[in-house]
């Protein structure tokens, strides 16, 4: 197996964008940026004014909604930062991702009116955008990347909350490892002021109310805006590669073997770490088995700086490990991550 | 390393398993029918290929990701029975499907008259929580046949019953897993998802009668007609079928894609992505143009797919004599999430048999087309298929199908 190289980061969050932003997070005691959910009695960390024209045409910036934008905007970060612009036409991505926004203002014209099926279809045919299903498919992330950026190579997108996005790099690197992927771009995102996410993640009765507090003292997730895109090459063909991704392991079942198979991804990936970053969401029971697992508490909870992201947030752990790397201070970063509902995963990086 | 198919599930219009689905394609019987699931009033397209539960009739239709794990269910069900696999199945679940959440209906039955009043209604309902979660299915099928791993809910559109072929073979030649369950299952024949495609002009109005609506390579063709469905396949590496004497269906012997970078709905004028879809897949079997016998087209029945697909396929084996191609699309709706495993099912079938799938309703044929489209079913000798998905967003994946 041929080693696999982190060459590029993107990340957007309710701070900004890019390294110069995030990798000073590291230090500590910068506060959240924190703002009130518009239809709903919970914090949100917002999503960031970014200068998206950077790679997104006028003509494609109409095909997207947020969440499609702040992802591509990531992944244009990734590639320019690796420098790997030329190589896009050869380029795997394989994205994870849940549902694009709705027509807010048209659910709730309906949901005001109550019409019988009849009145609700009609309202639907009169209402909804042609453009709008296309930003609302999952796998249309990885559609307008391609469109945007010229990504040409194979293009996969899995969904499945939390542990999609650990799955999705999983398979990345492991296409890259294995040779038959020459260069791979991966990675996911979410925005957090949406209705039709809070109602989602409020069915599983764990979205965090009140004052906000760090992790692990909050009982509930605050939900956060996030992109982490990352370019992964096989060692050697970049010459500037910022860590190894040395291994990366996921696992799923039913939530009582949760802990025993964290442990045990654990012991594959190997324990000994300068920094642990943790992805937990703050749901209660999956929080507490995955601090359960761990060998010490963590260092950091990438809850606490971007807000829980779903499928961004192991990805996001994954960045900001890189970014401890290439700044040097650590040589050696352990990454988990319990999905809210099912779903575990763990990887290690280390420096060049 | 060949990864060889061991068992094969399939739910489709045409019947709750494969034998039934493959009779009927057979004798080229359509699927296609009118809509009753829900009232299509001012709806520009009313029929669909369906594949109805008792529940349906009630008024309230089944919610997709309920549709989706019974079928999903019955075709893995199916597939595993006829590779022989029993207990905890040893290896992933990789599993094309759409995206889901909760419906009108649901939606209403919260009782609320804004977002605010229905995200706190909602709160805390466990079902809807697992109905519309978007790993929700995918799990409940691990969990169901106790597979090993993260389930793979693999989407790229149309193309994601393919991807997830894909995948399973990816991670059996890595040496990851000896087996795997590769399949999909498609629902989105609800109002709300039904309106959406309808919108984006990709359904044909002309719904009568129905079974003449899903006219591939017709000069009258005007848009796709949605299909529900599931297809399953057991895969596992030939040594490990051969080792514990499982019967071989036959192989998926090469998988290729290419992301089209033109347009999120069209192909790129030139046809070139799926010209090399087309031409990785055949590479990565090892086989050359001349070595395919038969295309299960992509074959959607919109005037832009059916074009730019034989347009490429004339590109890739050539004008003289390239392999006939047909659409079973014409029979069973387009199965969207499904699409890719059930055609991959349907290619094995066809090799199984020496037979030639039709693609129906051909009687006025688009002179552009120039191939062999198979207005009638037929014996035919060969030994490799190339099944093509082509996804919104341009995600395009051949499958290359080898008999046993």
């Amino acid at each position: 197996m041929t080693p696999v190289m982190v060459t590029g980061v993107g990340v957007v969050s309710s701070h900004g964008e890019g390294r110069g932003v995030h990798a000073p997070l590291l230090a500590g005691g910068v506060p959240p940026v924190l703002a009130r959910a518009k239809d709903a009695p919970y914090d949100i960390h917002p999503t960031p004014e970014l200068p998206l024209d950077r790679f997104i045409p006028r003509r494609e910036m109409r095909q997207m909604e947020p969440w499609q934008r702040i992802g591509v905007h990531a992944a244009g970060i990734a590639i320019e930062e690796a420098g790997i612009k030329p190589q896009v036409g050869r380029m795997d991505v394989t994205v994870a991702a849940g549902g694009g926004e709705r027509d807010a203002a048209l659910d709730a014209a309906i949901l005001a009116a109550r019409p019988d099926a009849a009145g609700v279809h009609k309202m639907l045919l009169e209402g909804l955008r042609p453009t709008l299903f296309l930003a609302q498919l999952p796998n249309l992330l990885a559609g307008s990347i391609s469109i945007t950026h010229g990504v040409a190579g194979s293009s996969r997108t899995l969904m499945g909350e939390e542990v999609a996005g650990a799955e999705a790099v999983r398979v990345a690197a492991r296409r890259v490892a294995a040779g038959t992927s020459p260069v791979a771009l991966t990675g996911a995102a979410m925005t957090s002021d949406r209705p039709e996410l809070l109602l989602l993640y409020g069915f599983g009765g764990a979205l965090h109310q009140g004052p906000w507090a760090p992790l692990p003292a909050r009982q509930g997730m605050v939900l956060g805006s996030v992109a982490a895109f990352l370019t992964l090459e096989p060692e050697g063909a970049n010459a500037a590669p910022l860590a190894r991704l040395v291994a990366i392991e996921t696992s799923q079942g039913r939530p009582e073997g949760r802990v025993a198979r964290l442990r045990a991804l654990l012991d594959r990936v190997g324990h000994e770490a300068e920094l642990v970053i943790s992805t937990a969401s703050g749901a209660p029971a999956a929080t507490a088995d995955e601090l359960a697992a761990l060998p010490r508490a963590p260092d950091l909870f990438t809850a606490d700086l971007f807000g829980h992201s779903a499928e961004a947030a192991f990805p996001a752990g994954l960045a900001l490990a890189t970014y401890a790397i290439a700044e040097g201070r650590a040589r050696r970063v352990l990454v988990t991550g319990c999905g809210q509902w099912r779903g575990e995963a763990a990887a290690i990086l280390e420096a060049v | 390393m060949r990864v060889a198919v061991t068992g094969l599930g399939m739910v489709t219009a045409l019947g709750g398993n494969a034998a039934e689905s493959w009779a009927a394609i057979r004798a080229g019987r359509s699927g296609v029918r009118a809509i009753t699931r829900f009232d299509t009033t001012g709806m520009k397209a009313r029929v669909a290929a369906c594949v109805d539960f008792p529940e349906d009739a009630s008024g309230t239709p089944l919610v997709a990701p309920e549709r989706l794990r019974r079928m999903g269910e019955a075709a893995i069900a199916e597939a595993l029975a006829q590779s022989g696999l029993s207990g905890p199945f040893p290896g992933p679940l990789c599993f094309g499907l759409p995206p889901v959440e909760i419906e009108w209906p649901q939606r209403l039955a919260l009782g609320a008259p804004d977002h605010a009043g229905m995200i706190a209604a909602g709160a805390g309902n466990a079902t809807h929580y697992q109905d519309f979660l978007l790993g929700g299915v995918a799990t409940w099928l691990a969990e169901r046949f106790e597979t090993q791993g993260v389930p793979q809910a693999v989407t790229t559109a149309c193309a994601s019953g393919a991807s997830a072929i894909q995948l399973a073979i990816e991670a059996i030649r890595r040496g990851e897993a000896d087996c795997a369950i590769a399949g999909g299952a498609e629902a989105s024949l609800q109002p709300e998802a039904f309106i959406r495609f309808g919108l984006l002009q990709a359904l044909s109005g002309r719904n009568d009668p129905p079974e003449a609506v899903s006219r591939p390579f017709t000069q009258s063709r005007d848009g796709f007609v949605m299909g529900d469905g599931a297809g399953a396949l057991v895969l596992e590496s030939e040594a490990h079928a051969r080792a514990r004497g499982a019967t071989i269906l036959g192989y998926i012997l090469g998988v290729g894609e290419a992301a089209d970078t033109f347009h999120r709905t069209r192909s790129s004028p030139d046809g070139h992505a799926i010209v090399a879809a087309m031409e990785r897949a055949l590479a990565d079997a090892g086989l050359s143009a001349r070595d395919v016998g038969y295309i299960n087209a992509h074959g959607t029945s919109t005037p832009e797919n059916d074009k730019m697909e034989t347009l490429a396929a004339k590109l890739v084996f050539g004008t003289e004599a390239p392999p006939p191609i047909s659409s079973t699309k014409s029979m069973i709706g387009h199965t969207l999430s499904a699409a890719g495993a059930i055609e991959a099912g349907v290619c094995l079938l066809a090799l199984r048999d020496q037979f030639l799938p039709p693609t129906i309703n051909q009687d006025d044929p688009d002179p552009e087309i120039g191939m062999d489209t198979v207005p009638v079913g037929r014996q035919h000798g060969f030994r490799a298929a190339l099944s093509n998905s082509f996804g919104f967003g341009g995600q395009n994946v051949c499958v290359v199908v080898g008999a046993a």
